[in-house]
């Protein structure tokens, strides 16, 4: 008999503007000493299933329309709450996303972690707190006994979701359920938690449902896969079957527009080239596979071996060359006081860029990769360096004499949702900075513009008058591909510009970015912490680390050739599906 | 795009900020109501000198009459007529209420929104400010101003009757209140401006902020085009919570002699007055006291829905 049965369960949400089926008809199940991976992308109904097992659902709007899940004999969803809650923390317990806020900031580690055996099991307070050490040392926290008395602010990233999982797993349960345990997480301090978590599994014997955007670390971790979509069960098999020979269109798509080490694809296929969705009337959705499909990724491939590599690599002159550019920033200080502490963000960086071509700026989370984009385009203050963009020293500009470098440059920001002023309709968005740069003649010729703009996106007239919260993230993020190039720009910077994206909307994003720098010859610098998509994008890369570069090539040699120990910890990291 | 990315724009295409606004608004029947009640009140008020007696006239034969054709409501305790001094105090009410109230939006948004964008020194300082302002009693600012500046607003008042031609009893009305106007509009916007203040330095770390940046505006435009609007919600929700409450504080300065003085009238003074005739006659505490928050209701009412409708977020149909 399996640890967990799930039995089509369906959870749908009454709101207002009508039901929405999060879980509709969902069944899987999962075995002891089991790591399932249910992946899928955002809406597809992952994350509320794990939530409807253990009853952490608001509800309304939430309610479980039908459906069981047995565990032990038991279907969770009857239980009785006191009964429920016995079960929750203590057999079945849960790792969540963000281990920043799912630590109380004002209790000690130790409390935290000895809380759930404290209130399950009838022990002193000693044995709590040494069954927690115990636990914490288990998972990889090194002097447990030491730190356990810190604070989670005086945990680094990785190990507060070391913590959260010793939480989890103190009072040895039976199942675990972890939503994205290491989406927040760097490259290298995930590969350490994934492994954490495949150790405990053989060693102790627990049951985990992995719940996961991200189909590499789904490969790496699981041992069957769910692939969900739209509240529904697309696929589901063993890992090597769903990513060796995925047979539902659905997953075939999602799994080819992911760009990975080996793609050599020039534009990614799309979920759209694989899958057509047909509306019944009563509003179920119908999947089909395209008829066209093969053809379609036939005629992508074909353009690998015809494209070759369209790129003139022959313009070496750099455009834009940096040197030597620190930027400090300085915290604290009042009134009176004086500032007293300093971070060096970025410390001493070189680089330059060809006209026409991509650079790639890779590095995790905190290494400055972000404060150089800025600092190019100023708009942070820089401490020392110099940027010098076509002859022209941007650092010794006055903010006077910017703008017409404002017009030559611009920047894609990694949050859609930020980057907009939610107050301001589309048309009023683009025709701003034409405005502000006295770009064409009058209204209705901005007005074309726009309307030009917008179709060259990949969006259409009627969005003119709409306001940024009525789009997706990823026509939000169109949207300010096009109000960047409202200014006809040369040279953009893209800060993190996909990271916040499904991987389907991600590749539609890169394949835009791709056509428009062919188009109008554009010149890229590609900031991104995902070293597959870096790859995908970019003629040269720059690796960071602390303020630093630690490693500058084209992108095959970083690839292929790695001469730094880090740039190669880097790329042993990145989780991959290769059996 | 595909389909399924298309249904997720919905809604009707909009035009201003102020029209959307307005569209949805009217689909708040309860706002709708008091915003139409609240135009009616003013109205009430201002022309009041057109349909009704003198409300000064004193007629001691006809005390605490009840009401009739010719004193709707009846007169008071010298046998004035109840109704015209409750619409002649109105006027004062009101005035205070709504101009200090946007002197202290427009003081307070601008001062709350230099201080959180500009940040550094310049806010360190506008910010010791407010907490200086803050500490200082706001009655003895109102004492000091009623001395100091009496004389001032008699000679003002007199020069603007002889040279615009305007009413006489009107404008001793209104200089009557200037020194509250001014105590208001020193005090009033302090708390506003830490509000606005607070939002600013949240949005100016949003990425759209930075992207105007990147796009060359000025930050004249970033600042009024792209973060004040974005206050708005709560702006207008404190700014309606104000208005009863700088009525009520002139209420308070009336029943202390420190408002308006005899024989003027405001809301605060006819329930000051009408309080002593409690037990016996009561329609003298009730009536002003009605209008008064029945008033007071319908601007919160209508600050809820306004909140609702400045938000673009919410659905206009």
């Amino acid at each position: 008999m399996s640890l967990l049965d799930i039995k089509n369960l369906k959870t749908y949400f009454h709101t207002r503007a009508g039901t929405t089926r999060a879980v509709d008809d969902v069944s899987f199940s999962i075995d002891k000493g089991e790591i399932v991976g249910v992946v899928g992308e955002s809406g597809s109904g992952k994350s509320v299933t794990c939530h409807t097992l253990l009853g952490l659902l608001p509800q309304p709007p939430a309610k479980v329309e039908g459906g069981s899940v047995t565990f032990d004999g038991n279907d969770l969803l009857d239980l009785p709450s006191p009964l429920l809650r016995a079960i929750r923390g203590k057999r079945i317990s849960m790792i969540f996303q963000d281990p920043m806020s799912c630590l109380n900031p004002y209790l000690t580690i130790l409390d935290q972690v000895a809380e759930p055996i404290l209130t399950h099991e009838d022990v002193t307070k000693d044995q709590a707190e040494g069954r927690a050490i115990e636990m914490m040392k288990k998972v990889g926290i090194r002097d447990a006994e030491k730190r356990a008395r810190s604070y989670p602010h005086e945990f680094s990233g990785g190990m507060r979701q070391r913590a959260m999982i010793a939480m989890a797993l103190v009072t040895n349960p039976d199942l675990i359920l972890a939503d994205e345990p290491t989406t927040a997480l760097d490259v290298t301090v995930q590969a350490r938690i994934l492994r954490v978590l495949r150790d405990l599994r053989d060693d102790l014997g627990v049951g985990v449902i992995f719940v996961s955007h991200d189909l590499g670390v789904i490969a790496e971790v699981a041992d069957r896969v769910v692939v969900m979509y739209k509240g529904k069960v697309v696929e589901q098999g063993s890992v090597e079957s769903i990513f060796e020979n995925p047979s539902h269109p659905y997953v075939k798509g999602l799994l080819a527009c992911r760009p990975t080490f080996e793609t050599k694809f020039r534009i990614l296929p799309t979920v759209d080239d694989f899958l057509q969705t047909e509306e019944a009337p009563d509003g179920s959705l119908g999947l089909y596979e395209r008829p066209d499909a093969e053809a379609r990724l036939a005629e992508l491939k074909r353009q690998i071996d015809t494209g070759g590599n369209p790129k003139e690599s022959g313009q070496n002159e750099s455009f834009l060359k940096v040197k030597d550019l620190r930027v400090h920033f300085t915290s604290g200080g009042g009134l009176l006081s004086k500032p007293h502490e300093t971070v060096k963000a970025v410390d001493g960086v070189d680089l330059s860029i060809s006209k026409g071509q991509t650079l790639g700026l890779v590095g995790e989370s905190g290494c400055g990769k972000t404060t150089i984009g800025r600092a190019i385009l100023r708009l942070v203050k820089l401490t020392a360096g110099s940027v010098v963009y076509d002859e022209t020293n941007l650092a010794d500009l006055p903010p006077s004499e910017l703008l017409p470098y404002r017009k030559r440059m611009q920047i894609i920001f990694q949050d859609p949702y930020a980057s907009l002023n939610p107050r301001l309709t589309i048309e009023q968005a683009l025709i701003e900075p034409m405005k502000v740069h006295g770009l064409e003649p009058n209204r209705s010729a901005r007005r074309d513009k726009v309307v030009e703009l917008l179709e060259e996106v990949g969006l259409s007239v009627d969005h003119l008058l709409r306001y940024p919260h009525e789009f997706s993230g990823g026509q939000r993020q169109r949207l300010c591909v096009a109000r960047s190039l409202a200014v006809e720009p040369e040279f953009l910077v893209c800060d993190e510009c996909v990271s916040a994206m499904d991987v389907s909307v991600q590749a539609q994003v890169l394949n835009l970015l791709r056509e428009l720098q062919e188009k109008r010859n554009l010149t890229y610098l590609f900031i991104s912490h995902d070293l597959s998509v870096v790859k995908f994008m970019s003629d040269e890369i720059a690796v960071m680390r602390q303020g630093r570069i630690e490693e500058f090539g084209t992108a095959t040699d970083i690839y292929e050739n790695p001469q730094s120990d880090y740039t190669r910890e880097l790329l042993d990291a990145v989780p991959r599906a290769d059996f | 795009m595909n389909a399924a990315d298309n249904s997720h724009a919905h809604g009707k295409p909009g035009n201003s900020l102020w029209s959307d606004a307005y569209l949805r608004l009217r689909k708040n029947r309860l706002a709708l109501a008091s915003f139409w009640f609240v135009m009616l009140m003013l109205t009430l008020c201002f022309v009041a000198a057109w349909f009704c007696p003198n409300p000064d006239k004193i007629d001691l034969e006809n005390k605490f009459a009840g009401s009739s054709v010719s004193h709707l409501l009846g007169t008071d305790q010298l046998g004035r007529d109840i109704f015209a001094r409750t619409l002649f105090g109105g006027q004062i009410s009101l005035l205070v209420g709504f101009v200090a109230t946007t002197l202290a939006i427009g003081i307070g948004v601008v001062i709350g929104a230099a201080s959180g964008y500009a940040g550094g020194r310049t806010d360190a300082v506008l910010m010791r400010g407010v907490d200086t302002l803050f500490a200082i009693p706001f009655l003895v600012v109102v004492i000091v101003l009623q001395v100091v500046i009496a004389e001032q607003t008699k000679d003002a008042s007199g020069w603007v009757v002889d040279n615009w031609g305007w009413d006489k009893k009107l404008t001793s009305r209104i200089a009557n209140i200037i020194p509250l106007f001014i105590a208001l509009g020193l005090f009033g916007w302090l708390t506003l401006a830490r509000i606005v203040r607070a939002q600013v330095l949240s949005l100016k770390e949003q990425e759209f902020v930075e992207a105007a940046k990147a796009l060359g505006y000025s930050r004249f435009r970033i600042l009024f085009r792209h973060i004040i609007p974005n206050t708005l919600g709560p702006t207008v929700v404190y700014a309606t919570l104000t208005v009863p409450g700088f009525i009520m504080y002139e209420a308070t300065l009336s029943y202390l002699g420190l408002g308006v003085e005899a024989p003027n009238s405001s809301w605060g003074i006819l329930i000051r007055d009408g309080a002593n005739f409690l037990e016996t006659e009561p329609q003298l505490l009730i009536i002003p006291g009605l209008f008064f928050s029945l008033t007071l209701l319908a601007l919160n009412f209508l600050g809820d829905g306004l909140r609702d409708a400045l938000d673009v977020k919410a659905a206009k149909d």
